[in-house]
């Protein structure tokens, strides 16, 4: 088995009385390509905002390369409602932001795509490389640090290139097609240098084509930048070509994992996605 | 990266035509012209108003505190330079005050910027967590505090309570307003187009997409607050410079507005506009609507209207018409630029020859 690059043991996450996420474990191992599938309003998004910090989950832990790095355990009145099997097992409180987490090395997109509306596509993914400047705001207004501010633009620069989007660097970023749109956020998540890439719905309102050619494009980052993917979508076909291993949610619980082929013929994850039949 | 050297030296020889045209203008016309006294004034609105656009435009925090750190910066200017000889008569009331030593102008203006900046660090630190229009009310609020506490007559051995302070050194060239606005004016384009410059603007654009790029939203949040407030006690200073005495009275919330107004015509998120905005609003203020505030007769026949504050009514108007049908001001948020304005010309006599 190849080493973890991110566990999340029993990660419950609690609105109310609603359990988005419940008990939720599984990793992904270093180099792979993991995807999380389900069918809509099935927890996949929360489960992703649980690991990038914008969500406390209720419950559990999440390890990024064996180093605890969100951990919580359900308090106050979501004490009384939390009737998970693993309550109180997380005794210590880690509750980083979204930046601190992006700087550890993980990197994301986002469904409905949220490009810096009033720059341009070569100022989005330079807007990437800020979190690892070692200026500070004199030197960098001073330009004593020009280097480095070159090596950003270089590195940009690269990343366009990369998506074949360098043609295109000085126009508005909301003026592209939606197509290219998501893969420059692609680009900007990169250009973050991150070691673990999370992708959600990367595939979302695409054609078949566009998403073939989207499924041979996200293996061929992973080649390129040695990365390990994570990935949530509900198009099966992108999932089955790609991955390698497969977690099934619904309603929060986890349903199924494992391989593409034994997760397609999984009868849970059928009647999940199908319905089951009433006689 | 040629064309911007190019800009840059572009930029620099009409910065050097600017002063040397002031000069040849100050040797030529009486120093107590309207036009001496808008120009003065203009550019420290334009210095003010720039500081309150990288908050505002730039960082698209949304604040109302601006007139409460000029206050800060004109009194501690004020305070800290009055000739230790002419204590005793100002503060006349407090036993010639606690201070009892006077800084050179310089580093007067040094410290209003500074002790404005670290109050901006202090009230920064709860408030900036707060979003849009909460905020908005929160640094307005600071700001009649401050107001309130430095017109508290216990404080008045230093601030001389609700009274003048006057006497300081003030400057006689319009050169030395020019001089300090564009060296700060020229600070802040720096800073705005470096990578922390770049940072602000994604915070403006999407919070959630800034913060998944790795970007610390509170800690540069701060930064823009503080760098925002450095350069308001800085125009605070130089508006006591210019006004040669200030009292409380002057830095009311009207003030912020005012700044504010010039920031929205110039253009939220423009350097250029905001520039351009003081002058025009400085002068429409101290001298083109002037006239809206004196009765006027043609014969016998009294213009209907005019009489004192109607000024004041005229720029209500202006206000609406331009968040109305303008919203976007003079410059939107891009930056004046000779090759814009000349590929504009070109573009426009291409479409008259075809």
């Amino acid at each position: 088995m190849p080493e973890k690059m991110l566990e999340l043991n029993d990660i419950t996450m609690q609105f109310g009385g609603v359990v988005a996420v419940n008990n939720l474990s599984m990793y992904i191992g270093k180099g792979e390509i993991v995807a999380l599938i389900g069918p809509n309003g099935a927890g996949k998004t929360t489960a992703f905002n649980c690991v990038t910090g914008v969500y406390k989950p209720s419950n559990g832990q999440v390890k990024y390369q064996g180093q605890v790095i969100v951990s919580n355990h359900p308090a106050g009145k979501m004490k009384a409602l939390y009737a998970g099997e693993n309550r109180d097992r997380y005794p210590h409180v880690v509750d980083p932001t979204p930046d601190k987490i992006t700087r550890m090395g993980i990197a994301r997109t986002f469904q409905n795509i949220r490009l810096f509306k009033t720059q341009t596509v070569f100022e989005n993914v330079l807007i990437a490389t800020h979190l690892h400047r070692t200026s500070n705001p004199i030197s960098a207004a001073f330009r004593l640090n020009w280097r480095e501010e070159q090596k950003m633009r270089e590195l940009s620069l690269e990343m366009l290139d990369f998506v074949g989007l360098s043609a295109m660097k000085d126009e508005l970023a909301t003026s592209l097609p939606y197509g290219k749109q998501r893969r420059l956020e692609i680009a900007r998540a990169l250009a973050t240098r991150p070691k673990l890439l999370l992708l959600d719905e990367p595939a979302a309102g695409m054609n078949p084509q566009e998403t073939a050619d989207l499924a041979q494009f996200i293996v061929e980052i992973k080649e390129r930048f040695n990365l390990t993917i994570f990935l949530i979508e509900h198009h099966m076909d992108l999932v089955m070509d790609i991955s390698e291993r497969i977690y099934v949610i619904d309603f929060g619980k986890l349903i199924a994992h494992g391989e593409p082929h034994e997760v397609q013929d999984n009868p849970d994850v059928i009647t999940a996605y199908l319905g089951v039949e009433d006689i | 990266m040629n064309t911007k050297k190019r800009g840059l030296v572009i930029g620099l020889i009409l910065l050097a035509l600017l002063f040397a045209g002031l000069y040849i203008l100050e040797n030529t016309i009486s120093s107590s012209t309207m036009l001496i006294t808008i120009l003065k004034k203009g550019v420290i609105y334009a210095l003010i108003a720039v500081s309150m656009n990288l908050l505002n435009g730039f960082t698209g925090l949304f604040s109302l505190g601006q007139a409460g750190f000029m206050l800060i910066g004109a009194y501690t200017y004020a305070i800290l330079t009055i000739p230790v000889n002419m204590r005793g008569m100002i503060y006349q009331y407090y036993d010639g005050g606690i201070v009892q030593f006077a800084l050179p102008a310089i580093i007067g203006i040094l410290c209003a910027g500074l002790l404005a900046a670290f109050f901006a660090f202090l009230v920064g630190l709860p408030v900036l967590r707060l979003k849009s229009d909460y905020l908005a009310i929160a640094t307005l609020g600071f700001a009649e505090i401050i107001r309130a506490i430095i017109q508290y007559e216990g404080l008045g051995p230093l601030t001389n309570g609700s009274n003048l302070l006057r006497r300081f050194p003030t400057f006689q060239s319009v050169l030395y307003p020019f001089a300090a606005a564009a060296i700060c004016i020229g600070a802040i384009l720096l800073l705005i187009n470096s990578t922390y410059g770049r940072a602000f603007k994604a915070i403006r654009d999407d919070e959630v997409a800034a913060e998944a790029m790795g970007i610390n939203l509170f800690f540069h949040k701060q930064l823009s607050f503080v760098v925002s407030s450095f350069f308001a006690g800085i125009g605070g200073a130089l508006l006591a410079m210019y006004q040669g005495s200030i009292q409380v009275a002057t830095f009311k919330s009207a003030m912020t507005y005012e700044i504010l107004l010039i920031v929205v015509i110039g253009g939220m998120g423009s350097v250029t506009g905001s520039v351009i905005a003081s002058f025009l609003f400085v002068a429409s203020s101290e001298w083109w609507l002037r006239f809206l505030d004196n009765e006027m007769f043609i014969g016998t026949f009294q213009v209907p209207l005019l009489r004192s504050g109607f000024r004041m009514v005229v720029f209500s108007v202006i206000i609406m018409a331009v968040v109305l049908f303008y919203r976007r001001g003079i410059m939107g948020d891009k930056e004046f630029s000779l090759t814009r304005v000349r590929n504009r010309l070109l573009n426009r006599k291409a479409g008259r020859n075809a």
